[in-house]
């Protein structure tokens, strides 16, 4: 058995925050019984099928659909063409801005498929056999173009390009004349980098390149529409954000918001890859032209070839520190594949690559740069998890070049409250120092690395004959933290429990999480809030789950909730008992008023039900950050000399959390970023051919961590409470995919002596650099 | 087309009688044709394990299995390992265990490891992850996962039945 868990005793401020309540929606969980994106069917569903571009890049010349429209069981065809003109109008969307007419032609190829994968047009049929046979039958003629496959390249002035008209912004404004893939240019300074680069004791500068990677989340995207013959349009579907699907069928469909419906089923996994739209806006199509509801269902290979996974990047990294190594200057160069349509996460790159860290002086300079990959979209911490790979690899080396421990080093150079980054936020309290305070104190960095070999070369027959090397590693990263806007509304019932309404989808406990501090609020159990994920139509305006937002605003809504009840409970104390308000204070799960007069929750609620007015309350709340979360993890590895095969030993993550409230799903959330990280750093990306076509879109070659290749992953809370938050929530579910690439390319170097500079650091990359070096040179812990 | 055939299989303890086409695979069958969404598709082609059933007392993905041949069958989805309103001491430690955040790779888990533990009721942390690795899980890191199947084992030893 691997380590115990160490987390913090809950608080004894509260009652039920810092406890492990069973989830709301656990049983139906567990039994099968919770209805995912796929499970929706309606009397008389039609499935639909996708017809998608064999080509990375082409001009579609013309597209014959009669063939398909001719066979038995085909009720309808759609394209581009069936979707209204668009003004090239911006929606932001909670996690980045979408333009409405990029979005209509990734949604369904308007001129140009622009990779491999790209929607053309769409079938719906009497079963999924017949839609996917008349597939086949239509007939695209396309003119293929040259695909633009590597960032550099793309930027070149003699490269391909995808958008005829595309012209490079800098925030807002329009700087160059000839259309380019580079869709935007982001650039952020302060202090005097020259002369501080010119007067450091020592300049490390490095370049980077990471992989296209997948969120991966283990349910296709899946949506069904109905689109009513009174216009009115309802769509089921697995969204982080119901509100941001009806606002983007409401842009590209033209038809107003309210008639919209959207229906958010369970999410089987996001990400951040379940924001934008795919396949709701064809399914509506093909709902309007059938009159029937009609279901899509992506398959694993269109999720990988034709959703929004996370750039591959080009980065240059320059850190200069006096001699008592204090940083004192940095430069970035950062430049990321925007796929298909503008929109890279590369500005929140820009602002997070030296964010960890008080640089006075530094400059960071960011590309956004159209590749023929599919469209890029968020995926936890977006932009975050590549900038610190360099960042912290650049520290790591300057730790040895100087000889100082890592975890002096950080301590040393953290941002604190009052550390102004370089685009210019002045950080409010943070826990960046505490982290590493935190791994410092730990069981595990104050161990030697156990040197067995991993229980998978066991499990295999190889571990006795193996040649390892053992290394440690160490790294930190930041994320923002979305606030955004949250709506709900609670309504007390006369057995005194309380139905909970909110419109955030729940993909990791946040029902739960949210009940939890209505019942904090209200003093009573959580079991007696009965949360419930509702419609567009049933409950005020959500912005998405994402941002590691939920738990931070949606929450700090049911402490308005709860405080509004509070309120009221006094109101109808105040006049059962005939007293002033004033006179009344609500305490421990109750009202108490003058000579010893009390009345618990439940019969106020009893009471209450009987006379006036119903007691139901809506809040809303609109928050303007959740507070930056930092984290700094701790990582042994095992590096098999012969294949290149690097294994995670031991884990340890330490996190600012702000205050856990049930620290199982913070645990959760922490542990499940940390494999993603993993995966990034040791297997996963997109291997593309020449042509364009991604030679591993299935689960088999795009290799995601198994239960296998990792060990427990331990988990230190540090609780740094928001000031800005009633329970002092920070987000917690982003920045743990952050550090574990640092982590992970310190620990190798820590083995074997060999730097790595690329991701993902795959068998073949590391026994070829380590062939390069002529075997294993020793590392400090051989 | 080729024509639909008759089917006879026992599902959860109850003869079932369906219709199938040749081509239709056993989780098509089970989630379009039975309704019985409990398994999930993660990918058709057997990677991820979120369809997993028990096939005559073996794990398999049904993904990989036709319905047609399923004939006289034994077949136990994650809507049976629960007796009505009586969670299994796998699915109680996966509750109490927060070993589920979105939930879609949870029904794979939940036949896998309830497989396990009728093989080998004291595994150790290593059999755990060795008899799991067919199961991708996104979400969790599967910390909690291994934990709650460990501690399934441990209450199956106090007496609670799978």
């Amino acid at each position: 058995m691997a380590t115990a868990q160490t987390s913090t005793p809950p608080s004894p401020k509260y009652k039920v925050i810092g406890t492990r309540p069973v989830r709301h929606d656990g049983i139906d969980k567990v039994t099968g019984r919770a209805s995912y994106g796929a499970d929706v069917q309606l009397s008389g569903t039609l499935s639909g099928w996708i017809v998608r571009s064999p080509h990375a890049h082409a001009r579609i010349v013309s597209i014959d659909t009669s063939a398909a429209e001719a066979v038995p069981g085909v009720r309808a065809v759609v394209t581009n063409a069936d979707l209204p003109e668009v003004t090239d109008d911006i929606e932001d969307l909670g996690e980045g801005a979408v333009s409405i007419s990029d979005l209509n032609a990734n949604v369904l190829a308007r001129n140009k498929a622009l990779y491999r994968g790209h929607a053309v047009a769409g079938v719906a049929a009497d079963t999924v056999h017949i839609a996917e046979e008349a597939a086949a039958l239509i007939r695209v003629e396309y003119e293929p173009l040259p695909p633009v496959l590597d960032v550099r390249e793309a930027m070149h002035e003699d490269a391909p390009l995808l958008h005829d008209d595309l012209l490079t912004k800098e925030f807002g404004e329009t700087i160059t004349q000839q259309p380019s893939n580079v869709a935007a240019r982001f650039f952020y300074e302060q202090g005097e980098l020259e002369k501080a680069f010119d007067e450091a004791a020592l300049v490390i500068e490095r370049e980077f390149r990471t992989a296209t990677v997948h969120q991966g989340y283990i349910e296709p995207h899946s949506s069904t529409a109905m689109w009513n013959a009174d216009g009115h349009l309802t769509v089921w579907t697995c969204t982080q954000g119901s509100f941001a699907v009806r606002q983007q069928l409401s842009d590209l469909l033209d038809i107003p918001q309210t008639y919209i419906k959207v229906i958010p089923t369970e999410i089987g996994g996001g990400f951040g890859g379940k924001i934008s739209v795919y396949l709701e806006p064809v399914a509506a199509l093909l709902s309007r032209k059938t009159g029937r509801p009609v279901k899509l269902t992506m398959s694993r290979a269109d999720v990988f070839e034709a959703t929004g996974p996370t750039p591959a990047t080009y980065m240059r990294v320059k850190l200069g520190v006096d001699k008592e190594g204090r940083i004192v200057a940095g430069d970035a160069y950062l430049a990321y594949e925007a796929g298909a349509f503008p929109g890279s996460p590369i500005n929140p790159g820009c602002m997070c690559v030296f964010a960890c860290y008080d640089i006075p002086n530094a400059r960071v300079e960011g590309y956004d740069v159209c590749t023929t990959k599919p469209r890029t979209n968020a995926y936890r911490a977006p932009g975050s998890t590549s900038a610190a790979f360099a960042t912290e690899t650049v520290v790591d080396e300057i730790c040895r070049e100087l000889e100082i421990d890592p975890i002096e080093f950080r301590l040393n150079n953290a941002a604190r409250e009052g550390t102004r980054r370089v685009d210019g936020v002045t950080y409010p309290r943070i826990g960046m120092w505490e982290t590493v305070d935190a791994i410092k104190a730990s069981e595990h960095w104050n161990s030697p690395i156990k040197k067995e070999p991993p229980p998978v070369l066991h499990a295999t027959g190889n571990g006795s004959a193996a040649r390892l090397a053992y290394g440690r590693g160490l790294a930190s990263g930041f994320w923002f933290n979305a606030g955004l806007k949250s709506s709900l509304s609670a309504t007390v019932n006369a057995d005194g429990k309380v139905s909970l309404v909110e419109g955030s989808t729940d993909i990791g406990g946040t029902r739960t999480s949210i009940a939890m501090q209505l019942a904090e609020t209200l003093g009573i159990p959580a079991e007696d809030i009965n949360p419930l994920v509702a419609d567009t139509d049933s409950v005020g305006y959500n912005d998405v789950t994402g941002g590691s937002r939920v738990t931070h605003t949606t929450g700090m809504a049911a402490y308005e909730a709860g405080m509004m009840i509070r309120g009221r409970m006094i109101q109808g104390a105040a006049a059962i008992w005939n007293v002033d308000e004033g006179d009344l204070q609500y305490e421990e799960g109750g009202v108490a008023g003058p000579e010893g007069k009390r009345m618990t929750f439940g019969e106020l609620a009893a009471k209450l039900s009987q006379t006036g007015e119903p007691l139901s309350v809506t809040a809303t709340v609109s928050a303007p950050s959740a507070g930056g979360a930092f984290g700094t993890h701790l990582v042994d590895v095992a590096v098999d000399i012969d294949t290149g095969k690097v294994d995670v030993l031991r884990y340890t993550a330490a996190q600012d959390v702000g205050t856990a409230i049930h620290p199982s799903y913070v645990e959760g959330q922490i542990q499940g970023g940390v494999a993603q990280g993993v995966g990034w750093a040791l297997n996963e990306e997109y291997f593309y051919d020449e042509t364009g076509r991604m030679r591993n879109a299935t689960y088999l070659d795009y290799r995601m961590p198994t239960c296998l290749d990792l060990p427990m992953i331990d988990c230190l809370l540090v609780e740094v409470p928001n000031p800005n938050h009633p329970y002092g929530v920070r987000g917690v579910g982003e920045v743990p995919i952050v550090p574990p690439p640092a982590a992970i390319a310190a620990a190798v170097y820590d083995a074997t002596g060999v730097r790595l500079y690329s991701l993902p650091m795959s068998p073949a990359t590391v026994v070829k650099k380590l062939t390069q070096q002529g075997g294993a040179a020793a590392g400090s812990s051989e | 087309m080729s024509k639909k055939q008759v089917v006879t299989a026992t599902i959860n303890g109850r003869e079932e009688t369906f219709l199938c086409e040749p081509r239709q695979t056993l989780l098509e069958v089970l989630r379009d044709v039975l309704r019985m969404t409990g398994t999930k598709e993660g990918c058709s082609n057997g990677n991820c394990g979120a369809c997993t059933v028990m096939l005559n007392g073996r794990p398999v993905d049904s993904c990989l299995v036709l319905a047609v041949e399923c004939e006289n069958a034994e077949l136990e989805t994650v809507e049976g390992l629960a007796a009505g309103d009586q969670l299994t001491p796998v699915q109680n430690a996966f509750l109490e265990g927060a070993a589920l955040q979105c939930g879609v790779c949870t029904p794979g888990f939940l036949v896998s490891a309830t497989a396990l533990l009728r093989e080998n009721p004291e595994p150790t942390e290593h059999d755990v992850r060795w008899y799991l690795a067919g199961n991708l899980c996104r979400c969790t890191g599967y910390d909690k996962i291994v934990r709650a199947v460990l501690d399934a084992a441990e209450r199956r030893r106090n007496a609670e039945t799978v």
